[in-house]
């Protein structure tokens, strides 16, 4: 009988363990209570069914255990039962399924007072998109997709000057107004979802699928790509902020448009070597990094991620951690650029640097570390050249003890662990596979081994551009 | 999707319908002892028995099985055709041609068939060669259709139409040519004195009905790319 | 009971089946290896099966590792927990599921209970298998090459599965698409086998209706495969054109890794509708040999008639036919039209309807019985209980509204493991012990097969009842480590690392079967032809286990269907298929394995 016993036990726990959980749908922060309230239905039916029959097969085992002293009774059917459980089905069935119509219709038809956003999704990380004060959206194009322009705008489309550019995976939404998602991908498909939310829509390549919501709850909600997309697909994260009306209008008058973005000023190099004196303390003259001073190799470095880093250290994402010594250091130098203008200047000049490969302080296991850089790789590329599309800097011939110190940072969320680092918390989840100083030493010394470029041939590089 | 959909429809439609037959008013339950049920069953047509070779009806089967691929093949070209970047097939004329041929040889096996219904010997060999030369023919036909279309600068990654003409056609040709490999068998066997006529109309009906059927197939691959 | 009236037919005639000519090879390779006989085959399907199988669990266990205790073994990096997955996956669906069901049980069990001497075509049942095996090594050696195996998901979704940024982009993708066109081929030559000799190789007297529902089961399944695999042939087919000559069939114009491509214009869509129109199918092709053969072991060991035959063969037959009508409920957040979902929420739901009459039928059947709890009969109601929880989770996933939630969660992986993976291999084993006493002659430990059931049936269910919570609560699947994400709670890794150690109990649990399956081909209790006192055909051979041929000098006769037990007035609560009524009314002391009641 052990067996009736564990089933009853089964039976019980599960119903026990549903209501002692813990675990369960995340607090609604839309609309979509419709959601939820099918999905109680549909657990009150089928909850009692799985009670029901399991009970009666219980009742069974017992009652009808073997006896060699009695037979089982001969009945090949029993039309009526049968007709009467197929009813008894059928409406459970309907009962489930009605509402949940119902909602689909809903969810599918958006109502036409719905602002409209552009979500775009590439491996491995989102950017976003509004369509400015003429409420349409320039035209884009697969085929225009550069470093220069992420998100393949057609550039004089005239419907696409005023559009909102947000290369950020953060964006944010005014709360209670209804708000429809487009879903575009630049590469393999992706999925949507806010937990909170409740909806989730696929990106596909090729097509623009839309959900839509009303958010009902101020706060920060984590978006999740929920489509398998390659290596990186766990760590392609975003925020939604959702913020009373006025909050969003002052966020958003901050936001570029994309003739802004097109204007954006270009560096003089001449400026930014002035500039540049205060940086050289640390740094080195030539941007070659210095080990005492605690300063990185600059030189060859791409401007994008100097820009991005400089303007964390200004704006607090970076070097604000108490265990972040010498990003603190660095913090109120990177004040000392007041504007956008000076950050392009110094960078122009940075980027005149000669790139001499830097000495190499580390030594591991080369061929171990192979195998961990296998996964580095996706992003950074295959030679740690870094692949700007995908916001992976550049490793191969920079300086290795300062990517030691990094990655030990972003393993132990001193680097990268703020709300809007978003980019930098990729890099805490890949650092988790890094259990071990001794695995951060294994990976640097194969990064050392990468082709490290020369002077002449970053020079050649910079005269192609 | 739809047409594989209208396939397995009729194919499903077929199934219930015949096992309705076998199970209506039966009750499984009930034991005899002249044990003669299974012989009205549908395979073997209602009332007398006649036996039906297993391996026509694998032949049956497995035609299914090719129709439901190429129903597949028929529902992708469809739905792939809706993209923007189609861009409708050249037609090699060679493929009027071809299509000829490939009507003679079914015509050429349907005439082998019949004489192996009367044993006439000579004759189902002049059948069957000629259905086999054309086949050949066909094939060769095909394969200069692709060296037309490809010096034409239409190459498989052209562009979708290129890429389903290409891939069909093949995948069609690689049926015919599994056609020839039972085709050669029965050749064989005829130019043996001792095989029988029975097993030889077997084996003749079976390739006529293949032929016949991959001829079917044809004509529909080909009116749907003529048509795109 | 019959009221036909028996004695005017005391004679009865002999098989009406023409006798087969078998190829009875001399030499042990020919017997053994190069085998044509069904039941060879079946156990060279099976073994292989089993072992690619045990491949996979190993795999299940690393990924496992990783959840439950994530960042603590440093051999799982991101790239290769996705190949480990789609591995997984694959080899649990493809080749060990639907290898074992239809090439193992199909061909051991499909001549022996239809009263045949073997498959109608004996020789290219042979190819089937070396084909089989072929796929299998392929797939085996695509985790040896440059890159290893693809890590793209066993759904192989494009541009992802073609595309940098995924594993196995080299070698890997294409050796698994190659071997599982040869699976596709290799199957198609079993499955024309299967279908005829149901349809053509029937003993006298065995009707479509005397049918055992095992026989049902694989029949139904069979039809599904061999009209479904073209759907997976033909976009793999494709997809190897994209990925090797650059068609675009299903690639759109994309960047990938900031690089533009040559691809444009194709249709992910188009793959994915290809795919679950293979993909759903699929589930059914497991699972209606897994309902076939639970009703055998219910009805033989509740010593009950099957409740409602007919209603058991037209659910099979409904279900089979409904699968291809439900495809696109796994594609209700592709982003395919929106208002495909009414139409795929309805036809999913009702789909239902037969399902449950199944599983109340099964219960039924329990109902008034004379239960007999031994090791097959605990794996079957083990069975009934994992298939009701999981079946009713397929409500919330079908119901295209709860499905946004839900969908792309551990929800979903909680629910299809219950339902085509613990359910359907809980049945590969009761069918284990079941026919193993008739494979070799010998029975199974019963201690052995009680630990086994017990460790395996509460195992999963530990496994995956709380992973269901875990897809409520908003946890993606396909994901290596979910890290900090705000709305999972803490405790919610206490849960994923115990889920990991009963994974792992389970896991190891295993070995008490291997064990069991192997010293009882030795050490084993002799079984004798019927030690469960059944009444199919393949418990009434002359031999045991059967020799090439199955039966004796002459085919058995059917006079019944397979469920008389229990017959009022009878002197024994089974009575064989073979038995004519006449017989009944005589001593019975010709029939083998009885005992007395």
């Amino acid at each position: 009988m052990a067996l009736a016993y564990v089933l009853i036990f089964l039976i019980v726990g599960s119903v026990l363990f549903h209501f002692i959980s813990p675990w369960y749908l995340t607090p609604l922060a839309s609309n979509w209570s419709t959601i939820d309230l099918t999905l109680d239905i549909t657990f009150w039916v089928t909850g009692a069914v799985f009670i029901a029959v399991n009970v009666f097969m219980v009742y069974c085992v017992i009652k009808f255990r073997y006896n060699a002293k009695k037979r089982a009774e001969y009945q090949p059917e029993n039309k009526k039962l049968e007709w009467w459980l197929t009813g008894l089905t059928s409406i459970g069935v309907v009962a489930m399924l009605t509402p949940g119509l119902f909602v689909w219709n809903e969810f599918v038809n958006v109502p036409e007072e719905a602002h409209v956003v552009e979500a775009i999704g590439q491996q491995w990380h989102w950017s976003f998109r509004m369509p400015g004060e003429d409420g349409r959206f320039g035209a884009v194009e697969s085929r225009y997709v550069s470093d220069d322009n992420p998100l393949g705008m057609e550039t004089d489309d005239p419907d696409g000057q005023d559009d909102i550019i947000i290369i950020s995976p953060n964006v944010h939404l005014p709360i209670d107004k209804p708000v429809k998602i487009n879903l575009r991908s630049k590469d393999v498909l992706h999925n949507f979802a806010v937990a909170q939310f409740r909806v989730k829509m696929d990106l596909v390549p090729g097509l623009i699928t839309y959900l839509w919501f009303t958010p009902t709850k101020l706060g920060m909600f984590e978006i999740l790509c929920e489509e398998l997309c390659g290596v990186g697909h766990h760590t392609m994260r975003g925020k939604v902020i959702v913020d009373t009306q006025e909050d969003f209008d002052t966020w958003l008058a901050e936001q570029p448009t994309y003739a802004e973005v097109l204007a954006r000023p270009v560096g003089d190099a001449l400026i930014g070597q002035a500039q540049y004196a205060v940086c050289a303390t640390c740094h080195g003259a030539q941007g070659e990094g210095n080990l005492p001073t605690h300063g990185p190799k600059l030189a060859g470095q791409e401007a994008w991620y100097l820009r991005r880093q400089i303007n964390y250290f200004k704006e607090g994402t970076r070097g604000a951690h108490p265990d972040d010594q010498f990003g603190q250091e660095m913090a109120p130098m990177a004040a000392t650029l007041f504007n956008d203008a000076a950050v392009e200047n110094v960078i122009a000049y940075i980027e005149t640097l000669p790139d001499m490969p830097a000495p190499t302080t580390i030594t591991g296991n080369i061929e171990k570390g192979e195998k961990i850089y296998n996964v580095c790789g996706y992003c950074h590329g295959v030679d740690g050249e870094g692949i700007a599309a995908l916001n992976a800097p550049r490793q191969a011939g920079m300086s290795d003890w300062y990517l030691a110190t990094q990655l030990k940072n972003f393993r132990n969320r001193v680097r990268g662990a703020h709300d809007d680092d978003m980019y930098g918390m990729q890099m805490t989840m890949m650092a988790d596979i890094l259990q071990t100083d001794e695995r951060v030493n294994d990976v640097i010394a194969y990064i050392n081994t990468l082709p490290r470029p020369t002077e002449q041939l970053s020079l050649a590089a910079r005269e192609n551009d | 999707m739809t047409y594989t959909l209208i396939f397995l429809a009729i194919l499903m439609a077929a199934v219930v319908w015949w096992l309705v037959k076998q199970s209506i008013n039966v009750k499984p339950w009930v034991a005899d002892s002249a044990a003669d049920a299974v012989r009205t069953d549908g395979v073997h047509g209602l009332g007398s028995y006649v036996p039906l070779p297993n391996i026509k009806l694998g032949l049956g089967v497995f035609l299914a099985v090719v129709t439901s691929l190429f129903a597949l093949f028929v529902s992708a070209y469809t739905i792939r055709m809706e993209y923007a970047d189609w861009r409708p097939l050249l037609e090699p004329n060679l493929l009027w041609v071809n299509t000829g041929i490939l009507v003679l040889g079914s015509v050429f096996l349907q005439w082998a068939w019949n004489a192996a219904k009367r044993q006439d010997r000579a004759a189902i060999k002049r059948g069957i060669i000629g259905g086999g030369i054309c086949t050949v023919a066909f094939i060769i036909g095909q394969l200069a259709a692709w060296n037309q279309l490809s010096a034409a600068g239409h190459f498989i990654q052209s562009n979708p139409a290129n890429g389903f003409f290409y891939l069909i056609t093949a995948t069609h040709a690689l049926h015919i040519l599994g056609g020839l490999f039972a085709l050669g068998k029965t050749i064989s066997r005829l130019w043996q004195p001792s095989s029988e006529s029975p097993e030889i109309l077997l084996g003749v009906e079976l390739c006529a009905v293949y032929w016949h059927y991959l001829l079917a197939i044809w004509l529909i691959l080909f009116a749907l790319m003529l048509n795109t | 009971m019959s009221d036909v009236a028996h004695d005017a037919l005391d004679f009865a005639p002999p098989a009406e089946v023409e006798e087969m000519e078998l190829y009875h090879p001399k030499t042990w390779i020919g017997k053994y290896v190069w085998s044509q006989d069904a039941k060879v085959i079946a156990i060279q399907y099976g073994i292989t099966a089993i072992l690619i199988g045990l491949v996979a669990l190993v795999l299940s266990v690393i990924m496992r590792l990783q959840l439950g205790f994530p960042h603590t073994f440093d051999f799982i990096d991101p790239a290769n927990y996705l190949q480990f997955v789609t591995m997984h996956g694959m080899i649990m669906v493809i080749y060990l599921l639907t290898a074992l069901f239809l090439g193992g049980f199909g061909n051991y069990l499909i001549p022996l209970m239809v009263g045949a001497r073997d498959m109608v075509f004996p020789y290219v049942n042979m190819i089937s298998y070396w084909v089989y095996l072929l796929a299998v090594l392929v797939l085996v050696a695509s985790i040896f090459v440059p890159g290893g195996s693809t890590g793209a998901g066993w759904t192989l979704y494009p541009p992802q599965a073609i595309s940098p940024g995924t594993p196995g982009i080299d070698g890997g993708i294409i050796l698994m698409l190659v071997s599982l066109v040869l699976f596709i081929i290799g199957f198609t030559m079993g499955g024309l086998n299967y279908i005829v000799t149901v349809l053509q190789a029937r003993t006298r007297g065995m009707s479509l209706m005397r049918l055992p529902l095992t026989v049902w089961g694989i029949f139904m399944a069979t039809v599904l495969a061999l009209l479904a695999f073209p759907a997976l042939f033909v976009s793999a087919i494709m997809m190897l054109l994209d990925r090797l000559v650059g068609t675009s069939f299903f690639m759109p114009a994309m960047v990938s890794l900031g690089e533009q491509t040559s691809y444009d214009g194709g249709s992910p869509l188009l793959f994915q509708h290809l795919f679950w129109f293979f993909g759903h199918p699929e589930v059914y092709i497991v699972a209606l040999p897994a309902f076939g053969i639970v009703s055998d072991l219910l009805s033989t060991h509740a010593r009950k008639a099957i409740f409602g035959y007919r209603m058991m063969v037209w659910a099979i037959v409904a279900i089979g036919a409904l699968s291809f009508v439900v495809w696109a409920h796994h594609m209700y957040v592709s982003g395919m039209n929106p208002y495909f979902g009414f139409f795929f929420a309805t036809t999913t739901l009702i789909i239902a309807v037969p399902t449950a009459l199944k599983v109340y039928n099964w219960v039924l059947t329990l109902w008034r019985g004379n239960i007999r709890l031994n090791v097959p009969m605990l794996f079957a109601i083990g069975f009934i209980f994992t298939f009701i929880n999981g079946g009713l989770t397929g409500l919330f996933l079908g119901n295209v509204t709860i499905d946004l939630p839900l969908s792309d969660t551990y929800f979903v992986v909680a629910h299809f493991h219950m339902v085509m993976a613990v359910s359907p291999i809980l049945v590969v084993f009761g069918a284990i012990y079941h026919w193993y006493p008739k494979i070799t002659g010998r029975m199974l430990n019963d201690t052995l097969g009680k630990i086994h059931f017990w460790i395996t049936f509460l195992g999963t269910y530990a496994i995956y009842f709380p992973m269901h919570y875990l897809g409520f609560e908003g946890l993606p699947r396909r994901y290596f480590s979910y890290g900090d994400t705000e709305f999972m709670s803490a405790s919610s890794q206490d849960l994923n690392a115990a889920i990991t150690i009963a994974a792992i109990i389970v896991a190891f649990a295993q070995i008490f079967f291997l064990v069991n399956l192997f010293t009882s081909y030795f050490r084993g209790k002799l079984a004798g032809p019927n030690p469960w006192e059944a009444t199919t055909l393949e418990w009434q051979t002359a031999d045991t286990p059967p020799k090439h041929g199955n039966f004796g000098d002459e085919l058995p006769v059917v006079y019944r269907w397979a469920y008389d037990y229990s017959v009022p007035n009878a002197d024994l609560d089974y009575i064989p298929q073979n038995v004519s009524p006449s017989d009944l009314k005589k001593p019975t002391a010709g029939q083998q394995g009885e005992i007395e009641n």
